[in-house]
């Protein structure tokens, strides 16, 4: 037999490290369809529909284009990290994960890399789409883009959890295909393409209730100056743990070990 | 004891490499696994054999911790199946699926090795899977047979005491079965213990030193190729004796099995000499026939329904 160096031993962390989560976001980056919807199509919209306002203010005499940059940041990072749980589903249908299992990986090592590979493209995403606007024009107090770029990226959490849960609930490589419209909706609901104030008033008071309505109002605050209120903060908690808790549930259904 | 390392001082005295006890494993109303009990030793290279839907996925299953027993117990070097496979005691080349199609092969390895413990080097395993030349290709590109020997590279990184194949030819060419057995056999010889499930008679009879013969969910044979051969050639005796006695043609050395049919009798032994000597010699039987049997046909006999058959 083999001569061995060391003893037989299970891994640090019970397998996170830096190797696995690399190739994670690596792989993710080879995706084009992934990079089209969480990097380009934000910016694309924001060329679309946010340059021909320049120029216009808010009330508060900041520009209008910076509210728009802002909610299509929290757009692309939901679509980001989203996508990024719901890897779960395509490498479960393709047998990924039971190949895992044969690894000494924790199950737990296992979601913390999902979830950080996921953050990590969620902050590509608002990254990618604050540099459009700047190179666009988009002229901001400096607070403002750090306050609003790290609310967009930390409340993207949410859709992390959410696109881990549904990745449990649909093994299917194609998943994303029907989330992407699902993401549109939710993201109409929490007025990122449109503001709320301008649509019929039942249809903001049903927005409320929705998992963007929380991201993208708190997101935008530094900008509109209006002060984060309970509810929008209860929004984000609320659904974060909504979803966190469905995914752990199917996810410890999945993972059951012998 | 030679080796020295910590690990092999912590191992159970004596621990088999598997020790499968009264493991039953059911799916609704069909027992796929039906009280098995089988033990390996180290080093053994062990063919379980059986067709299709004998229940050798699911005994593979459970060894590696991927099913629960409904009843019965696994060890494997006195370890429960999950703290084996996260020592890298055992490890797995899969029938099917169980791969990233937009990693490389090289990446593929690399992933899976950062999860162990303790790994031998990347370029060794693909050197010794030989497929260090396709090391940059795309998984999903790769033929089935190149897939099957990623998946042998993968299952070489703990080094593992014991290697198990369920089905690792399925969907092969002949180039490609005898690639992959060559690169199987050459690790064999490092004394490693390997576990394959087939239902391929020729590959258990070329490459395992034992062949465990499943049906049901149960061990119907087990020995070595030579034996079971032996068991495959037996022959039938049949010759025309009026008033035969059964009882004194079945206590004859190597005789299986004895049917009387009217002035016939039918004899089923391995040694078909013995039995023709007596038949001839201490009674008044005549027009004596002797057909054999080959491996293909005992290995249906064993393993298809049939009353007659049932052991």
């Amino acid at each position: 037999m083999t001569t061995y160096v060391g003893e037989r031993r299970t891994p640090r962390l019970g397998g996170l490290n830096p190797t696995y989560l690399g190739l994670e976001i690596r792989r993710t980056l080879r995706n084009r369809r992934t990079l089209f919807f969480i990097l380009i199509m934000p910016a694309v919209f924001f060329l679309l529909f946010g340059l021909p306002q320049k120029g216009e203010a808010l009330g508060n005499g900041e520009p209008v284009t910076g509210y728009i940059m802002i909610s299509l940041a929290v757009y692309g990072a939901m679509v980001a990290t989203t996508s990024g749980g719901a890897m779960v589903a395509v490498e479960r249908a393709q047998g990924w994960s039971r190949q895992l299992r044969l690894t000494p990986l924790r199950p737990t090592a296992y979601i913390s890399t999902k979830v950080l590979s996921a953050m990590t493209l969620g902050l590509a995403a608002v990254v990618v789409e604050f540099l459009v606007g700047a190179v666009s024009g988009v002229r901001m107090p400096a607070h403002v883009w750090v306050l609003a770029g790290l609310a967009a990226w930390v409340g993207s959490l949410v859709f992390a959890a959410f696109g881990l849960f549904i990745g449990y609930l649909v093994p299917a490589e194609n998943v994303m295909q029907f989330l992407g419209p699902i993401l549109a909706v939710l993201a109409m609901f929490g007025g990122l393409f449109v503001p709320l104030e301008v649509l019929p008033h039942a249809f903001g008071e049903i927005a409320k209730w929705t998992p963007v309505y929380g991201i993208g109002t708190i997101a935008r605050s530094p900008l509109t100056g209006d002060t984060v209120t309970i509810a929008e903060v209860a929004n984000v908690v609320a659904w974060t743990l909504v979803f966190g808790l469905g995914a752990a549930r199917l996810f410890r259904r999945d993972t059951a070990r012998v | 004891m030679e080796k020295t390392s910590l690990a092999e001082l912590a191992e159970p005295v004596g621990a088999a490499a598997v020790r499968l006890t009264g493991l039953t494993k059911r799916f609704g109303s069909v027992t796929a696994v039906d009280d098995l009990s089988l033990s390996i030793e180290p080093g053994e290279v062990v063919a379980f054999l059986g067709p299709n839907g004998a229940g050798k996925t699911t005994t593979v299953d459970m060894m590696l911790g991927l099913a629960r027993p409904d009843a019965g117990s696994v060890e494997i070097y006195g370890e429960k199946p999950s703290d084996a496979v996260a020592h890298g005691r055992i490890a797995a080349v899969m029938q099917s699926g169980g791969l990233l199609k937009d990693l490389t092969v090289a990446e593929t390895v690399r992933m899976t090795a950062s999860l162990f413990g303790r790994v031998r080097p990347v370029e060794e395993v693909l050197t010794r899977a030989g497929i260090l030349g396709i090391a940059d290709r795309r998984v999903g590109k790769c033929s089935g047979g190149q897939q099957q020997r990623l998946r042998f590279a993968m299952a070489l990184l703990p080094d593992p005491d014991l290697m198990v194949l369920d089905e690792p030819t399925t969907g092969m060419d002949v180039e490609g079965r005898r690639e992959f057995w060559a690169a199987i056999r050459q690790d064999a010889a490092h004394g490693r213990t390997i576990l394959f499930a087939t239902h391929y008679l020729d590959e258990a009879d070329a490459y395992a030193d034992r062949i465990v013969l499943v049906r049901h969910g149960k061990v119907v044979a087990d020995g070595t190729a030579a034996e079971l051969k032996g068991l495959a050639a037996g022959r039938t005796i049949r010759a025309t004796l009026p008033g035969a006695d059964p009882v004194a043609l079945a206590a004859l050395p190597g005789v299986d099995q004895v049917e009387v049919r009217g002035d016939s009798v039918l004899v089923r032994a391995s040694d078909s000499d013995v039995v023709a000597r007596h038949l001839l010699t201490a009674t008044g039987a005549r027009d004596l026939e002797i057909t054999s049997r080959n491996l293909e046909d005992a290995f249906i006999a064993l393993t298809t329904d049939s009353k007659e058959n049932d052991r």
